[in-house]
């Protein structure tokens, strides 16, 4: 048959449309009269890849003479098309076809036209420049008359179409919505859904038009709005929460039966609606109760009503199941929900099994107990033969792992991980092992092995992070430093052992970490002598399978080992081998280490024992080599200038712009890299242990602070945790209860079995109980949250804590250093305090710090002053009685501000996630006194006014109003209106400001209105001074977003300020900066800084900053045209002022 | 947005109006030229192939390289070839969830993400089948290989972009048979 198709394919073009002789009988159905035909037989008789492709190639040049000759018509044009959508299927370039595509859709008859489409949807991706081209035909058809056309159109538009001419369609396609047939409806809302995706903003103004599709009289029209609203939800639940009802109801109606039978499916009503509306509703009813209860009625329903023994009825549990655990929890609905649970784990069919694992994936971190239940299931999956199984059942031992059970249970992902041969899976899997080791290993030994398994598996495609995090662990230690040396000398043992074993190849960066810890602490060792390390050092660096960036690492930990050596015999070797070597790197290290090695002492200075995590003191502007500079200059030389101002010089002289990134200015690596050539050698030695070194020098100052202040007892803003142990707390006591007789049960059962059990039988009861350890209905608490009170010693924080409480920290390290000249330390020291408040005499220290800070500082709070160290009467220890003699205050006013200051103490528990104000006293007379705090909330102003009663009488319809003001948008927080304030009684209200255009200061005014007992009405006013500075707040972003957010940003100010001498370095105006006006510190380059920040609600502003002499140079730039101006007016007031 | 930037050339002549600033339009081109990324569709592709490991149909719902298809295509009939008939028809691949199921000869599979329903994916392909199977009158593998643009027109009217368009099997067909009639009426006058 080969034969028959060479012939046909070297024959004259006019032979194109003869027929092909038939193949076979199996071939009966298929057209006689396509070459598609001949060529798809003529394949498959092939026997070899390499005729299959010069049989492709032969077709294709043939394809092309045919498509681009003049005599083709449309009709052999569209013959080709679908030959030409075979062969790239096979896998060969027909990029030449497409324009032919566009050509065919554009002109061809509905029967070309439709295969036209067809191709240009298959070849083309929506980026491609040929899809403009297509556009005119759309818009075309779009207005065709012709049904099918329209369809086609629609079509092709909701699979691709280039983002920027959405506007060309979109109102034909909006017409389209109230089409008579709702085939064309239901294609339209999805060509709709499409732009919704790829440009959302492009299709907002007919948000009320997808509105009209839910409600569309055809099923299919509303299903397909479901996608977009599906989508819309997701991003934004709290904008559709008005549309549960009709979700619901729509919901009620499908699992009722009520809609067309054409959309059964296998007698199961429109499953993919169900399945898009409980999708729908989990994301309605996710934190929120209220909404949840809407929908408990209905998910009840679709349980029970899916009970036929069939996939897509599985499917829909499924979801519903998911919904259940989504929404705030019912504890009749999470008990029918487990119970479906169960039916999934113990099913015999695996597809069914992978989902119950899956869902108990999703369920375990709120009910553990559940995989109590399903034990001896879960084991049995452990050894399923279908990895898939396996590794799911891994994810869900993962999220139950603990103190415990975390040996047996990292053995067991061990084992797979030694299956494993998928990149994907063992760089997923070795974090998450690395993860749980650092967590809850048992001991030094457990650790040390597990963690080379992990290096060793996991090599060269593992996260950076394992090792470096593996390394700072090691650095940094823990509490007691016996342990840590033992830890250790431990790995260092480890690693001699496996460099001892012959012929055995380790990844380049497990070498790397053994090479950095030998060259640390070999030091502990008894036996072995410094010398043998290096020589296996020395064995390693001669071996040619390792990289010259694992050399750079031995080398650097040989030239720590060589002051601790006493011969140098193989040292001396080595810089001989070195310091000839081709590697250019290799060579300078060498000769680094030769010319070290002949100053001994300088040596031991240099590289101290043990002292990687301690400060480094470096001289970053190089000070010493003042003398050298001024002999330069002295001969003449011209004065340094650096980079960007060369190049600003440069430009400004041609009278051109830059084209170039702002970014790519800021390349200098290093402190001075190409400044003097003693940057050189710093530089150089950068991929070996200095940058080790640096890591921690940068570092080291955050973590220790974080235990300090961040610790167990300590301020750990967690606010999401905390809320979601509150909505899920409810339920467990019951389920517990109930788990717990299940548990008895089953260990009854177990008892009563163990006559019969087979060997098999008991090892798995024997894992069982080692894996679910702790597990139990006792534990089932502090798996909930105390869990992490358990003090492991090998506990590391998550990354994003830790990284965010670093810099909190650094903040406050800032604060603590420089304590006596901020003006708003007021606000930093209570910032502090309450990081004290757990502490047994925290309210001595508040009071009494707080005084002492207010007495020094804040002049103008004098009065409240007073009234604190009134307060602190009660701690006798630091007033005596005579103390209150001297204020002689009324007595009732003295206790209704003792009230005041408790109230406030235990309002500032409330929110000690954000900083605060002092309490200060906006307005008072004889029965009332306001005083007022402002919070400053990531995301808005929270100004609370908390209204004291100091009378021993009860008013009445007490109601306090903000008047208006045009610069701010202010909403009331709800649980604020108190008809009746109660004798001697505090009540607060809060607002939250949102500023709705920049300004410098505003006053924000009111009155407070009461009624006394019922006679006359009294009317307080007050006012507040609001400053810019309350809507800024730190914007965290990474130097490469800078970058991009600064190029697109219109609005600049630029100014030079003269800065005082005490402040005249970067550094400390970067804090003054960053403290005063809430400005982040993204990066510090040279002598540059950039500080970035943003203006609530959203509005960015980025700094970039250079210090010359004396003079601060600001560049300020925004998207908002005045922010600018106001920030520089604000920093300048801010760096003059201090 | 304005239709395009000035080219350089005439940017740079301009007058100095900026020391060593970016002029504003020009800048904020640069700020948009950053493609957005575009979340993906619930079903990212399907790919229908033979027991032979032969490519048969190939639907794409998000947007790769010809190399990425490629290399996609070639591990994932490997890996699902390889797998026995007992196992489940589900498969974590990178991070995407592979839902697949085999009819006689011929291996219907599709990506879809994580959080997604597998069961659900499952019986979109066998509603498919269904289609195929009425479209034709007991579909084979060879209806396929040499019709495959009907089998595309089929998946075009109940998969859109990645979506189910439309579950009545009645309304997918008339919908297929309305094009077809229209086409064979064209055909024979033409």
């Amino acid at each position: 048959m080969s034969d028959i198709v060479e012939k046909t394919l070297t024959a004259l073009p006019g032979l194109f449309l003869q027929n092909q002789p038939g193949g076979g009988p199996a071939a009966a159905k298929a057209s006689f009269s396509s070459r598609l035909g001949g060529l798809v037989r003529g394949i498959t008789a092939l026997t070899s890849k390499h005729e299959e492709e010069k049989l492709i190639q032969q077709e294709l040049s043939s394809l092309k003479a045919t498509v681009s000759a003049p005599t083709t018509t449309l009709k052999m044009m569209k013959e080709c098309m679908v030959r030409l959508i075979y062969c790239e299927m096979l896998g060969y370039d027909a990029s030449f076809g497409y324009i032919h595509a566009i050509k065919l859709a554009q002109q061809g008859n509905l029967l070309e036209k439709r295969v036209g489409y067809l191709a240009v949807s298959l070849f083309l991706h929506e980026n491609h420049e040929l899809l403009l081209l297509l556009v005119n035909t759309v818009v075309k058809d779009l207005q065709s008359t012709n049904l099918v056309e329209v369809c086609m159109a629609l079509t092709v538009v909701s699979q691709i179409f280039p983002r920027e001419m959405i506007p060309a369609v979109l109102p034909l396609i909006e017409d389209k919505l109230q089409h008579s047939k709702e085939i064309v409806r239901r294609k339209a809302v999805l060509a709709l859904y499409k732009f919704h995706l790829i440009a959302p903003n492009q299709v907002q103004h007919i948000h009320i038009k997808f509105r009209r599709a839910l409600c569309d009289r055809d099923v299919g029209v509303m299903a397909a709005s479901l996608h977009i609203y599906l989508r819309m939800i997701k991003e934004n639940s709290s904008g559709y929460k008005d549309l549960t009802g009709s979700f619901v109801t729509i919901l009620k109606q499908v699992v009722g039966g009520k809609l067309p039978v054409d959309f059964n499916y296998h007698s199961v009503p429109a499953p993919w609606l169900q399945i898009q509306l409980l999708r729908i509703l989990g994301l309605l009813g996710k934190d929120d109760q209220r909404t949840s209860e809407l929908m408990y009625d209905v998910l009840d329903e679709s349980l029970r009503r899916a009970e036929l023994n069939h996939n897509v009825t599985y499917a829909i549990l499924f979801e519903c199941v998911h919904t259940i655990y989504s929404i705030y929890p019912k504890s009749e609905l999470l008990e029918k929900a487990a119970k479906c649970i169960g039916k999934f784990v113990l099913s015999p069919r695996i597809n069914l099994k992978y989902l119950g694992l899956k869902a108990l994936t999703y369920v375990i971190q709120q009910d553990p107990t559940l995989a109590l239940q399903h034990q001896m299931t879960i084991i049995e999956c452990l050894d399923h033969p279908d990895p898939i199984i396996k590794r799911e059942t891994l994810e869900l031992l993962y999220r139950i792992t603990n103190a415990q059970n975390i040996t047996v249970i990292v053995q067991k992902m061990l084992e797979y991980l030694h299956q494993s041969k998928e990149e994907y899976v063992i760089v997923n899997l070795v974090g998450k092992i690395a993860e749980l080791a650092e967590k809850y290993a048992p001991d030094n030994a457990w650790f040390i092995q597990t963690m080379n398994a992990v290096f060793s598996v996991g090599g060269d495609v593992m996260h950076p992070d394992i090792p470096n995090n593996f390394l700072r662990l090691l650095a940094e230690g823990f509490d007691d430093e016996t342990e840590d040396q033992q830890l250790r000398l431990y790995a260092v043992q480890s690693y001699l052992t496996l460099l001892d074993v012959e012929n055995v190849f380790y990844p380049q960066r497990f070498l790397q970490v053994m090479s950095w810890v030998l060259g640390e602490y070999s030091y502990l060792l008894d036996k072995e002598t410094p010398e043998e390390v290096i020589t296996k050092l020395y064995k390693l660096l001669m071996n040619d399978s390792i990289s010259s960036e694992t050399k750079a690492w031995l080398i650097a930990a040989v030239t720590k080992l060589t002051p601790q050596a006493h011969s140098s015999h193989i040292v001396k070797r080595l810089i001989q081998e070195f310091t000839v070597s081709l590697d250019t790197c290799m060579r300078q290290h060498a000769f680094e280490l030769k010319h070290l090695h002949e100053n001994v002492e300088l040596m031991k200075n240099l590289l101290p024992v043990d002292k990687s995590c301690e400060d480094m003191v470096v001289d970053a502007s190089l000070s010493f080599l003042d003398g050298f500079v001024a002999e330069g200059l002295s001969q003449g030389a011209a004065p340094y200038k650096p980079h960007h101002q060369r190049q600003e010089e440069k430009l400004s002289q041609e009278k051109v712009l830059n084209f170039e990134p702002y970014g790519l200015s800021f390349s200098s690596p290093g402190f001075t890299g190409r400044q003097s050539p003693a940057g050189i050698s710093l530089g150089s030695d950068i991929s070996g242990n200095s940058a080790e070194t640096g890591l921690k020098e940068t570092n080291s100052l955050k973590l220790e602070g974080i235990k300090k202040l961040w610790g167990k007892e300590g301020y750990l803003p967690k606010k999401e945790s905390k809320t979601g142990d509150e909505s899920e707390t409810p339920p467990i006591p019951q389920e517990s209860t109930i788990m717990e007789n299940v548990d008895q049960a089953l260990t009854k059962k177990d008892q009563s079995q163990v006559v019969t059990q087979s060997k098999e039988e008991k090892e798995k009861q024997l894992l069982a109980s080692s894996l679910f350890v702790g597990l139990g209905s006792d534990n089932t608490i502090s798996l909930l949250g105390k869990a992490d009170t358990v003090s492991h010693k090998f506990r590391k924080k998550s990354k994003v804590k830790e990284t965010k409480s670093g810099e909190m920290t650094s903040v406050h390290n800032m604060t603590c250093s420089s304590f006596s000249s901020l003006s708003n330390v007021a606000y930093e020291g209570d910032y502090y305090l309450n990081t004290l408040q757990d502490r047994g005499d925290k309210e001595l220290k508040k009071f009494s710090l707080n005084s002492e800070l207010l007495d020094s500082e804040s002049l103008t709070e004098l009065p409240l002053v007073e009234k604190l160290s009134n307060c602190s009467l009660s701690t006798p220890s630091l007033f005596d009685d005579n103390n209150m003699e001297i204020f002689h205050p009324p007595q009732s006013t003295a206790a209704s501000v003792a009230k005041e200051i408790c109230l406030a103490s235990s309002l500032l528990e409330e929110t000690t996630e954000y900083i605060h104000s002092n309490l200060t006293e906006v307005c008072n007379n004889e029965t009332i006194s306001v005083s007022s705090y402002k919070i400053w909330k990531d995301d808005c102003l929270l100004m609370v006014w908390s209204v004291t009663n100091k009378s021993g009488l009860e008013l009445k319809s007490a109601n306090l109003e903000i008047f208006p003001a045009e610069n701010f948008k202010i909403t009331e927080q709800p649980g604020c209106c108190l008809p009746v304030v109660e004798a001697e009684s505090t009540k607060t209200f809060q607002y939250s400001v949102q500023m709705e255009k920049p300004f410098t200061e505003e006053n924000l005014s009111g009155f407070l209105n009461y009624h006394m007992m019922d006679t006359h009405s009294v009317q307080l006013e007050f006012s507040i001074n609001l400053s810019l500075l309350d809507f800024i707040r730190p914007l965290k972003i990474s130097t490469e977003d800078f970058g991009k957010l600064w190029l697109s940003f219109a609005n600049d100010v630029k100014q030079n300020i003269k800065m005082s001498e005490s402040q005249a370095d970067l550094p400390s105006a970067l804090k003054t900066l960053q403290q005063k006006l809430r400005l982040h510190v993204i990066d510090i380059i040279g002598n540059e800084g950039l500080l970035a920040c943003q203006l609530l609600p959203s509005i960015p502003g980025l700094l970039h900053c250079r210090v010359h002499a004396d003079v601060l140079a600001l560049w300020f730039r925004s998207s908002c045209s005045t922010l600018p101006d106001y920030l520089l007016y604000q920093c300048q007031k801010v760096m003059e002022g201090s | 947005m304005p239709s395009g930037s000035p080219p350089h050339s005439n940017t740079a002549s301009l007058p100095e109006h900026s020391d060593g600033g970016f002029p504003s339009a020009a800048a904020a081109a640069a700020g948009q030229a950053q493609p957005l990324q575009r979340p993906a569709a619930a079903m990212q592709f399907m790919l229908l192939f033979s027991r032979q490991g032969k490519l048969r149909l190939q639907k794409w719902y998000v947007p790769l390289s010809d190399k990425e298809k490629k290399k996609i295509t070639r591990e994932l009939v490997q890996t699902v070839l390889a797998r026995k008939p007992k196992m489940c028809s589900f498969l974590e691949w990178r991070d995407l969830k592979i839902v697949y199921k085999r009819y006689a000869s011929l291996y219907f599979c599709c990506a879809i993400e994580d959080q997604d329903n597998e069961l659900i994916t499952l019986e979109i392909i066998h509603r498919y089948v269904e289609l195929l199977d009425k479209y034709f009158g007991s579909v084979c593998e060879l209806d396929i290989i040499f019709n495959f643009e009907k089998a595309y027109f089929i998946l075009d009217e109940f998969l859109l972009g990645g979506e189910v368009q439309e579950t009545s099997k009645k309304n997918v067909l008339k919908a297929i048979e309305q094009a077809d009639l229209l086409q064979e009426v064209r055909y024979l006058f033409s």
